[in-house]
């Protein structure tokens, strides 16, 4: 009787703990690409400044893969960064990638904005069309001392 | 001056002698942990002796862990929420709250609640055996005393602390969105989608690698202590039981502090 | 259980123990024969409990040797010792019962993780076991629950259930009244003719010990004084021996003079 008793609790909670564990892999942790094919693509930017290995890739919002790699280009001191996207999602060769940011000080990711060349992305291959990360503290310093215009006006003489 | 150097040389002497000590221990248990779990083959009944062992590490502190982690979430939620609000990212509340609670907070303070509940019970338990030569009797009718007494709870350790640390994090991811959604502004979608974007396989494979090294490990000193208890020179009987419950709670609870910073060192 | 021809049942040589500098056993020889009930006399404070642990190995002697059935229980064999261990029950003074097991759940841990028994045979062994020391109404009650008479018997019937070739007895009387020590010696005697295993005793209590032994020892000082039939125990002319003896009885007597000096209401 005792014994049976100790089974049934035992039973139970160990019931409960696989499904909380099920739960928290299938419903909370689903922040990662789940499983299925992926390829890698690259991408260059002038700046990938809170670009990591593990930041979101998203095609209108929606997480498509996740960044692999961010290397430096030792020829003109560009950011390569690689992603991994997933193997059912083709993007036309003419894509658009930035660095973007989820709310104000968020995290940030890479947005891919697709194009419509008929041609698409090949795995290895590699982005041209990119948007830098804005620097959300000097375009903030900018503004406070009021010369947004100017400095960009000069940025661009560069 | 001679005076001066035979201070110094005490101090060396007793530096010396601590460090041995030290060393001693850290090995000894090793041995200990080791010697429980090799003779894990030579107990019969095993899977009796696991499910009692589950049953009190798990059913009976299941009370603790939900108490513990609804009040967890519940705190995080609204601390959070008033620190985010100043820049005004409440938004990321849900991010915040399950990233914490599944990194740090669930497996640390699950097994501190375990190792407050079953932890001290059981290092009492076996000093009560011990002092009562019910060890000594086990060990005289050839039974393995580590195998029977020590390995079931162990392996049941690594059992219960991981779904322990699950319940924690579901309990304290559903306080956070009492205090962050139902009680102060924060819209519960925006939380739960923070929540799902925020949490990763990797951040759930170290949640519970730390649980399960956490049951392990605590389990296991306070398992030593309370074997030992006979050990201790300055205390016996009634007194020395205490004496080893305690330095099993203080022990354990210092042994899953710093094993979680380095697993977090590892992770990050 | 191989009967064994060999009549010594243990043979301990030049056993020494001490604990921190302190020696307690000087040197003990002693020859068990097989299927007696020997028993080890002294005054309390000689080491005859350590003497007996270190026989059960729950203390490492210093030195000296130990023979089980002949076979030499050195520090290093375990497989001797595992066997010794199989084949030897230990009934300690503080009965060590597991508190938190059922007298019937007692009297079945060592069958149930020692031996390859099935679940319907220990608890048919058990319960024998029980029954024969008529414990049978007890079987679900916590050792707590029990008197010490009872618990004395319930530890008995752990040591028997294994069907064991020797018993070592630590104090089997201490702490119970003296109608209560006679049952415990009767209970040997009459357990150690049923099931034919060697007793070894420790013990001070003279009186009851004469009468229930067939042998007698004396362990003073850490070394044996005396080793003999209980008749010669009484009749000897031995010093060492009149002595302990004079002062069991004189504390007999002493104790009846308190009786009576303090009639109880």
């Amino acid at each position: 009787m005792k014994n049976t008793k100790l089974e049934l609790s035992v039973g139970l909670f160990v019931l409960l703990g696989i499904a909380a564990i099920a739960y928290l892999t299938i419903q909370v942790g689903t922040g990662a690409v789940g499983g299925g094919d992926t390829y890698l693509i690259e991408s260059r930017f002038t700046n990938a400044g809170g670009i990591h290995p593990g930041s979101s890739v998203m095609v209108a919002g929606v997480t498509v893969g996740r960044v692999e790699g961010v290397r430096i280009e030792p020829s003109d001191f560009s950011a390569i960064v690689a992603m991994r996207v997933l193997a059912g999602l083709q993007l036309p060769t003419d894509s658009m990638a930035s660095i973007k940011t989820t709310g104000l000080i968020g995290d940030k990711f890479v947005s891919l904005l697709p194009g419509a060349d008929a041609t698409f992305l090949k795995p290895g291959m590699r982005i041209t069309l990119t948007e830098s990360a804005i620097d959300l503290e000097s375009l903030i310093g900018r503004m406070a001392f009021g010369s947004v215009n100017q400095d960009k006006a000069e940025k661009e003489t560069k | 001056m001679g005076v001066f150097m035979s201070i110094i040389r005490l101090m060396l002497h007793w530096l010396g002698r601590r460090t041995l000590r030290v060393v001693f221990g850290v090995g000894d248990f090793s041995l200990f942990t080791g010697r429980s779990f090799l003779s894990l083959a030579q107990t019969k009944r095993l899977a009796t002796r696991i499910a009692r062992a589950v049953h009190e590490q798990g059913t009976v502190c299941l009370p603790v862990i939900l108490i513990v982690g609804v009040f967890t979430g519940l705190v995080l939620g609204l601390q959070g929420y008033h620190v985010l609000s100043r820049f005004g990212s409440q938004g990321l509340l849900g991010t915040l709250v399950s990233l914490s609670l599944v990194r740090e907070m669930a497996p640390v303070l699950a097994s501190l609640m375990l190792i407050g509940q079953a932890g001290s019970a059981f290092a009492a338990e076996l000093g009560i055996q011990r002092n009562t030569e019910q060890i000594a009797a086990l060990e005289t009718m050839g039974v393995n005393s580590h195998g029977y007494l020590v390995a079931p709870r162990l392996v049941a350790a690594l059992i219960v602390f991981p779904i322990q640390t699950a319940l924690f994090v579901i309990l304290g991811i559903w306080g956070g969105s009492i205090s962050g959604s139902v009680l102060l502004g924060v819209d519960s979608g925006v939380y739960w989608s923070a929540v799902h974007r925020a949490v990763e396989a990797r951040d759930l494979q170290e949640c519970f690698m730390k649980a399960a090294v956490f049951g392990l490990l605590s389990m296991s000193v306070c398992a030593y202590q309370g074997f030992h208890a006979d050990r201790n020179r300055s205390a016996v009987g009634a007194r020395a039981v205490s004496a080893c419950t305690t330095r099993a709670v203080v022990l354990s609870s210092i042994a899953v502090l710093v094993a979680d910073y380095i697993i977090s060192s590892f992770f990050v | 259980m191989e009967p064994s021809a060999y009549p010594v049942a243990l043979q301990v040589e030049c056993l020494q123990k001490g604990f921190n500098g302190k020696s307690v056993l000087r040197g003990v020889d002693l020859e068990v024969p097989r299927g007696s009930i020997f028993t080890v006399l002294g005054p309390s404070g000689t080491g005859k409990s350590v003497f007996l642990k270190c026989l059960a190995n729950i203390l490492q002697p210093d030195a000296g040797r130990i023979r089980f059935d002949g076979r030499d229980l050195g520090a290093g064999d375990s497989a001797a010792q595992d066997e010794f261990r199989r084949r030897c029950s230990f009934l300690f003074q503080s009965n060590a019962l597991f508190d938190s097991l059922t007298a019937l759940e007692n009297v079945a841990l060592p069958l149930e993780q020692t031996t390859t028994l099935g679940k319907l045979e220990i608890l048919n062994r058990s319960r024998d076991a029980l029954r024969q020391l008529e414990m049978e109404e007890f079987l679900d009650q916590y050792p707590a629950q029990l008197s010490g008479g009872m618990q004395k018997r319930l530890a008995l019937a752990r040591a028997i259930v294994t069907r064991p070739e020797l018993v070592l007895f630590d104090e089997p009387t201490a702490g119970l009244d003296p109608l209560r020590r006679n049952a415990v010696f009767a209970m040997i005697a009459k357990y150690q003719r049923h099931f034919n295993f060697t007793a070894l005793i420790v013990t001070h209590d003279v009186t009851e010990a004469l009468v229930a032994s067939d042998r007698v020892a004396l362990l003073n000082q850490g070394r044996i004084a005396f080793v003999g039939t209980p008749a010669e125990f009484s009749s000897s002319r031995n010093p060492v021996l009149s002595l302990f003896r004079d002062s069991a009885q004189a504390l007999g007597e002493s104790l009846t003079e308190i009786r009576r000096s303090h009639p109880t209401p």
